[in-house]
């Protein structure tokens, strides 16, 4: 029994072992390369950009692990930095312009979810579509120029300080920390992982998938919304073009981290490591100052290895274990 | 308990009357009166094409009937649908539609039942402790019951299965070919389970095509022919051969020589 029960951990957490290993040893390798890297300041930085990811790939982790996809975060992004924006800019309040901006991208989810689970449509065309549909709307309201200067109530949130840790960084580990309780430990977690296993069976079980479906994408667009807020108040403007491939940095870091495309598999650990680890690339990158275009190279061949592994192991490693449960079993 | 309730005055579980469907010109159904009983368990055999399939879906609710009514508990109805079915007791145990594969067996078994604490959490210990004790008692032995329902066997499945359709406080058990592409000792276990579901008083439906099972684990056995109800037999007075004949339609004419040539 307990015998069992190790195994299986072993078993769900090997592929987060095996990022905190490539981290450490990129890690080692920084700090002999450069004595700039393993330095207070530095790290700060590292957490502070990838915090942006982090809170966008925690949303991506619950479609990911409901058997879908969403393409239109970076566009959502842009679109509730833009809702905030001109909401500030009519008067309103932080807190209120705020609150529209996630309404926004929270909207924005939801009628991807509608679509998607109504008219059962695969969620790589709808969200395709919202993409395109969200940039639009963003260029449309701001006229294609950028919304600039906000109250300092506004920008905190981008570059404020919490002693000597600033807002998105505590936003993001307070993401995480909510996303991972939510996804292991609730219903919506649990159904969440059920309509990427078997939708069938849980409609069969009478849970209203639609509402479930729904939800997840909702989800998926608050935090697009807050990533939003982090990008405008960071840079203290909002630019239509705002998040460009942001969706596919954060579909990058969720699949990296050990969730399956396929659905009913998700770790919101996983994806926290992989925010990092690609953080501490971009970061590497550019102290040995390798030319940018670099990394858009490097990452996609950490991707490619990263789900070719996972794919042979899916094959491999779940064979021999079955084979092994079903001996002691019968 | 099943023989000495059967042998009393029965109450079915389920009465269907003149169940009638066809889909465009091909009659699947003709007219079909059937009585499931709680505490037996029955057999539907038939051919491909027979109707088998239909009949089942008509009681789990997935398709209406053109005409002809259902009665249970006292009420009728004209047709059923899959959330009033789960309401009334009536479980399906599919082959493969049933189970997620990535959750766990507790997890599976309380899928859309999950109790709460502290009105978020899933009460996980309680999940794994009811489970537990439910395969127990249905003699479903499986390594854990944290283990994700891909690493086991097909019989396993089953068990897995049924011990959902019971916390649905399911009464009637419809099992579809639940030995198909199964070896032998897991056949065994399955049909073992689903003979024991009889003797704890449930009402069970099986449909397959090994008359050898049929014959294990059956109460009667009822023949469906081209959307009739052609012959139903107590497994006692009947036997492999005679109901192969009813299957294929041989003994269709001959009715009146074989009985009696069975009772001699």
């Amino acid at each position: 029994m307990n015998r069992t029960k190790i195994k299986l951990l072993l078993g769900n957490i090997f592929p987060q072992l095996l990022l905190i290993l490539v981290m450490l040893i990129m890690v080692i390798f920084l700090s002999v390369a450069s004595p700039f890297f393993l330095t207070w300041d530095n790290f700060r930085n590292v957490f502070d950009h990838s915090s942006l990811y982090i809170i966008l790939a925690l949303g991506m982790t619950f479609v990911i692990s409901s058997g879908g996809v969403d393409l239109s975060v970076g566009a959502v992004a842009a679109l509730s930095g833009v809702c905030m924006a001109v909401a500030m800019q009519n008067g309103l309040g932080v807190g209120t312009s705020i609150l529209i901006g996630l309404a926004a991208g929270g909207l924005v989810g939801a009628a991807n979810g509608s679509i998607i689970s109504l008219f059962k449509i695969n969620p790589f065309i709808v969200t395709l579509g919202f993409m395109s549909l969200a940039r639009g709307l963003a260029l449309i309201i701001t006229g294609g120029i950028p919304i600039y200067g906000f109250p300092r109530a506004f920008t905190w949130w981008g570059s404020g300080h919490i002693g000597p840790l600033n807002p998105p960084m505590l936003l993001a580990a307070f993401m995480a920390a909510l996303a991972a309780l939510v996804l292991n430990m609730s219903r919506f977690g649990y159904y969440t992982l059920a309509l990427g296993g078997n939708e069938e069976a849980l409609r069969r079980s009478g849970v209203s998938i639609h509402l479930y479906k729904i939800m997840v994408y909702l989800l998926c667009g608050v935090t697009a919304a807050l990533g939003g807020l982090i990008v405008t108040a960071r840079l203290n403007t909002a630019e239509p073009l705002a998040g460009w491939m942001l969706e596919m940095d954060s579909i990058a870091a969720v699949v990296l981290g050990g969730t399956s495309m396929k659905g009913g598999r998700g770790s919101i650990a996983g994806t926290l490591i992989a925010c990092l680890l690609l953080g501490i690339l971009r970061n590497g990158l550019v102290i040995l100052s390798i030319p940018a275009y670099y990394q858009q190279l490097l990452i996609g061949m950490i991707i490619l290895s990263a789900v070719i592994f996972a794919e042979v192991r899916s094959r491999k490693g779940l064979a021999s274990t079955h084979k092994k449960e079903r001996s002691t079993a019968v | 308990m099943s023989n000495d309730a059967a042998q009393g005055k029965r109450i079915p579980y389920i009465r269907l009357r003149n169940i009638k469907k066809s889909f465009g010109h091909v009659i699947a159904l003709d007219g079909v009166d059937l009585d499931v009983y709680p505490g037996e368990v029955m057999a539907l055999v038939g051919d491909n094409g027979a109707g088998k399939s239909t009949l089942i879906k008509i009681i789990s609710g997935v398709l209406n009937p053109d005409e002809g009514e259902l009665s249970l508990n006292g009420k009728t109805f004209k047709h059923m649908t899959p959330s009033r079915a789960i309401e009334l007791g009536i479980s399906t145990v599919y082959q493969d539609l049933a189970l997620v594969d990535c959750l766990d067996v507790a997890s599976n078994i309380f899928l859309g039942r999950e109790p709460l604490k502290a009105c978020f959490f899933v009460d996980k210990k309680r999940m794994n402790r009811e489970s537990e004790e439910l395969l127990r008692r249905l003699k479903v032995s499986i390594p854990s019951v944290i283990t994700p329902v891909e690493f086991l066997s097909g019989g396993q499945r089953q068990g897995v299965a049924v011990a959902r359709s019971i916390k649905l406080q399911g009464r009637m058990i419809i099992f579809d070919e639940p030995t198909a592409a199964m070896g032998v000792s897991e056949s065994a276990r399955v049909l073992e389970l689903i003979r024991s579901l009889g003797d704890e008083g449930f009402a069970v439906l099986v449909i397959s095509h090994n008359l050898h099972h049929v014959f294990t684990i059956a109460d009667c056995i009822c023949v469906i022919r081209s959307g009739r109800l052609v012959k139903d037999f107590r497994t006692e007075n009947t036997n492999p051969d005679q109901v192969v004949g009813f299957i294929t339609g041989s003994n269709r004419y001959t009715e009146e020589y074989t009985e009696e040539s069975i009772t001699t």
